[in-house]
């Protein structure tokens, strides 16, 4: 009965529009803000911070890029991790080559430079339609690996091909600890998110849908098909750039190609499935869910096998789960894991009565 | 040797992993004519079928009632397919149905190691790898026993599909069921069962191709990305033509082999099998969209 | 009734063929259509009468013939500056974005008339959020117009025919065009559904002045509101003129409309 929408009217456009119309749901974030940027620096540990939620923060943005060109605009692509790649080597060089080169801007050019590379391997998709395109992401994929593994300048000449990243400064202050690394990542990717949500409740967001739901009608009604496609894989590629950036720099700590495998393309693939197509809470939940199952899973078979299992079957499982999960999510509830938190808030809305 | 000679090679070369390709890729026709769904799990299932036979083989079992079982576990695999994860997601869009393969790509993998184990296997079917002495000495050429038989098998499969899609009326249903769902129930064609039978016949293919590839590359976790490769063959050949998939194969393996052979290995530093067929398959489509022999889609509105 | 005034001719097609493979769905049809009227197309079925349309529309390039559009000659139209001339339409098989709510549906009819950058857009801030609202009031006067103000946050998916019809409506008049193209709106509605939908066309065809063209099965409507008729049959013209004239054409007769007995 506190979690009401009646009463609640709005009284103008802007209102109505508002990402987060109900005053408790406003409430909500301040408070998860605030416990997210004051609480947890201070009371998470090492591994916690480390291991768990600076991935998911990066892996998240990932996430959201992917959801950009396949949820929004519904065009299938299988190549995040190659354009994480090229974000996270081209930060590297930048920052190698360029004297006094700031991080942040490194960031965002390695991010312009991520954009760049997807659109040259989205080009193909606009005279070709569906799956055609999955083809073109893959041999970018692919190919942006064999580059970064092949062509010495890339990895500044280095035999092992495994460069540590450089530490992260900004304004002179060093980002070296945990906590430190995790506000750094937590600011990017909270206005990276905001960015998104507010493309997608504009007239750009409205473009990629039309030509997702229906291209023929979406060019009858004025949409450009070319730039809207364009643009999707443009800004989808850019925030796979900056979270390739922030996995080398802020998690890793390690710039190799061997990071961004064609595995990890699918899996955040899975992560905006199984988190909610076309929403921004759904890249956090999918990131999350992929990230966190893992280790749930290792800690399960621990428990009920008192610690006798083999590794290599466990990842059998694992991998048997993730592809179950895919199939299931996508029966019976393909709007993910974001869809199944609206209808818990929507519960919520009536509670205590039934309906 | 002479240039010649290593052109020669390099192009038989070429095209016995081209066939490979092929036979891989007509296990995604078939799925695709018939349901116009995409099959991503094709490698898997090649995967999957290679690793029950070696397994079943492992277990005492003859090497001939092994292939039985291992048919009649990918028979049942594909019906599976049909009833768990195509069925339920029948009128959906393209692209869930292409995710959700790749999800039933995924549970294969993991089911075949969570059954087998994760180590790497060889596959023996008795064929060996030797030079056929009569085409070394007429013509300097190597072609092993293993190719021609490769070969040979590959070639007959083709030849029973391409002849039961088109003259049987088994093969017309199937057609059929590919054009238009609604139609064909409405004519009283038994849907789900052709499709049962489609993803069966699939598996058998696969198994087939496990069996060739797993002799030469051994039975390893590798092998799932063959289904990978078998996307630029399809692009090429177009999705739903035999004929064009097989001469699509061909035509990578070969362009992927002389690239590497003359272009990868000299200069660029090797490994460019990788991405070469992919980038082959974008630069092809560009110039034809609907590949080889795959039909101008016309879209009506 | 406010007596509109039917200007000059605005759009002008003239021999156009249009063939698919083998099949031809037109063939040297040439008509015009003046501004402020309601022209409608009808014939049997197959008669070409939707490929006519898209045609106009951009969506299908004929092989031969021209399109005249406010005296620019063209060999064919490009569907990205049909709308930009002014040109809307529905389609028979509702060409609604389905993932989408009905606000949003409509909304992407106003998108040739939104200016602000992308940029701005993405911080949402000052004239481009500005702009938003300016074009979510515009879009809300079509909404009450169409009287689905209640419906306007449901998914489109889930709204009954003849819902989702009157929402593909809202859309096509939110680009605020000239010429609206409509391929048989009323299939499928009910008697009170055809009368409010009549309505809504002559509503739109005073008030706003908007050029209908209007393809109709329904000889009642289409006698009714129409100025003119095309009649269609296997791809070639067999009739044109007013429905009168139409009505006692003995090849319309032969062709479509049968004899009362």
């Amino acid at each position: 009965m506190f979690y009401r929408q009646t009463g609640n009217f709005s009284a103008s456009y802007a209102q109505d529009a508002r990402i987060f119309p109900l005053a408790l749901d406003r409430v909500a974030l301040l408070v998860l803000l605030a416990f997210a940027v004051l609480v947890v620096p201070n009371v998470a540990s090492h591994w916690m911070l480390m291991a768990i939620l600076v991935p998911w923060l990066v892996l998240s943005l990932a996430a959201m890029g992917q959801n950009i060109i396949t949820g929004y605009t519904g065009q299938l692509s299988i190549g995040s991790a190659g354009f994480m790649a090229v974000g996270a080597f081209a930060c590297f060089n930048f920052m190698l080559r360029i004297d006094g080169m700031p991080f942040l801007v490194a960031v965002v050019l390695s991010g312009l430079t991520a954009a760049l590379v997807g659109v040259a391997f989205g080009l193909p998709s606009l005279r070709i339609r569906g799956l055609y395109l999955a083809v073109a992401t893959l041999a970018a994929q692919f190919f942006i690996v064999w580059m970064l593994e092949n062509v010495g300048w890339f990895t500044n000449n280095d035999p092992a091909g495994v460069m540590t990243a450089q530490p992260m400064v900004i304004l002179g202050f060093h980002f070296d600890t945990p906590a430190e690394k995790y506000l750094l990542v937590l600011a990017i990717v909270g206005v990276l998110a905001l960015a998104a949500k507010n493309m997608a409740r504009s007239n750009i967001g409205r473009s990629w849908m039309a030509v997702r739901d229906m291209d023929v009608a979406a060019e009858v009604v004025g949409f450009r098909l070319m730039r809207t496609k364009l643009l999707a894989f443009a800004i989808s590629s850019f925030y796979c750039g900056v979270a390739g950036a922030l996995f080398a720099f802020a998690y890793l700590g390690t710039v190799e190609p061997s990071a961004f495998s064609i595995l990890l393309s699918f899996q955040i693939l899975f992560m905006v499935i199984i988190g909610g197509l076309a929403t921004i809470l759904g890249s956090f939940l999918g990131a999350a869910f992929i990230l966190l199952l893992p280790i749930f899973l290792a800690n399960f078979f621990h428990f009920v096998t008192g610690g006798v299992f083999d590794q290599a079957l466990l990842s059998a499982f694992e991998v048997m789960l993730f592809g179950a999960f895919i199939i299931f999510f996508l029966i019976v509830e393909p709007h993910g894991l974001a869809r199944l938190w609206q209808v818990a808030k929507e519960r919520l809305r009536l509670w205590p009565f039934p309906h | 040797m002479t240039p010649l000679h290593m052109f020669a090679e390099v192009v038989i070369g070429g095209l016995m992993t081209g066939l490979m390709y092929s036979l891989v890729a007509l296990g995604f026709v078939l799925i695709y004519k018939a349901s116009t769904a995409f099959n991503f799990a094709q490698g898997a299932m090649v995967f999957f079928a290679a690793l029950t036979l070696v397994g079943f083989t492992e277990l005492g079992v003859p090497f001939w009632f092994a292939l039985v079982l291992t048919v009649g576990v990918m028979i049942l695999l594909g019906v599976a397919t049909e009833r768990f994860v195509m069925r339920p997601l029948v009128g959906q869009h393209e692209i869930t149905l292409f995710m959700a393969t790749i999800g039933l790509a995924f549970v294969i993998e993991g089911l075949a190691q969570l059954l087998w184990g994760v180590e790497v296997r060889r596959m023996d079917l008795g064929i060996p790898d030797v030079p056929i002495e009569w085409f070394l000495t007429n013509t300097g050429l190597l072609i092993t026993q293993f190719d021609f038989f490769a070969a040979t098998v590959a070639a007959v499969l083709v030849a029973t599909l391409a002849i039961v899609f088109s003259r049987t009326k088994v093969g017309r249903g199937l057609r059929a069921v590919a054009d238009d769902h609604a139609a064909a129930l409405a004519v009283g064609l038994p849907l789900q069962r052709i499709w049962m039978m489609v993803w069966a016949v699939a598996g058998i293919i696969a198994l087939v191709a496990g069996m060739l590839w797993a002799s030469r590359a051994g039975v390893q976790f590798a092998l799932v990305f063959l289904a990978l490769k078998a996307l630029p063959v399809l692009i090429i050949g177009g999705f739903t033509s035999v004929p064009g998939v097989i001469v699509a194969g061909l035509l990578v393996g070969v362009a992927e082999r002389m690239f590497e052979v003359y272009v990868g290995s000299p200069i660029l530093g090797g490994g460019t099998e990788a991405w070469f067929p992919f980038i082959f398959a974008i630069l092809f489509l560009l110039v034809r969209p609907e590949g080889l022999f795959g039909e101008k889609i016309i879209r009506r509105v | 009734m406010a007596k509109r005034r039917i200007g000059d001719v605005i759009l002008k097609v003239e021999n156009i063929s249009l063939a698919f493979g083998g099949v031809k769905a037109l063939t040297d049809v040439s008509f015009d259509v003046r501004e402020c009227e309601i022209r409608a197309i009808i014939g049997p079925n197959g008669a070409g009468k939707s490929s006519m349309l898209n045609v106009i529309n951009g969506v299908y390039h004929p092989q031969q013939g021209r399109i005249t559009l406010r005296g620019e000659v063209r060999r064919r139209m490009d569907t990205h500056r049909a709308a930009e001339q002014g040109i809307a339409r529905t389609f028979q098989n509702i060409a609604l974005f389905k993932g989408m709510s009905v606000l949003d549906n409509v909304m992407t009819g106003r998108n040739l008339q939104m200016r602000s950058n992308f940029l701005l857009q993405v911080l949402w801030w000052g004239p481009a959020q500005r702009e938003d609202m300016e074009q979510r009031h515009k879009a809300e006067e079509v909404i009450e117009f169409l009287g689905i103000q209640h419906v306007r946050k449901t998914p489109v998916a889930r709204l009954p025919y003849g819902l989702q019809k009157r929402v593909e409506l809202a859309r096509a008049l939110a680009a605020e065009p000239q010429i609206l193209l409509l391929d048989e709106p009323m299939a499928g509605m009910s008697v009170e559904e055809k009368q409010d939908m009549c309505r809504f066309i002559l509503g739109v065809n005073e008030q706003f002045g908007t050029t209908i063209v209007l393809i109709e099965h329904d000889m009642g409507v289409v006698m009714d509101i129409s100025d003119r008729v095309v009649v269609l049959d296997y791809g070639r013209k067999i009739g044109d003129g007013t429905p009168d004239a139409v009505r006692n054409d003995q090849a319309v007769i032969d062709a479509y409309l049968g004899v009362a007995h």
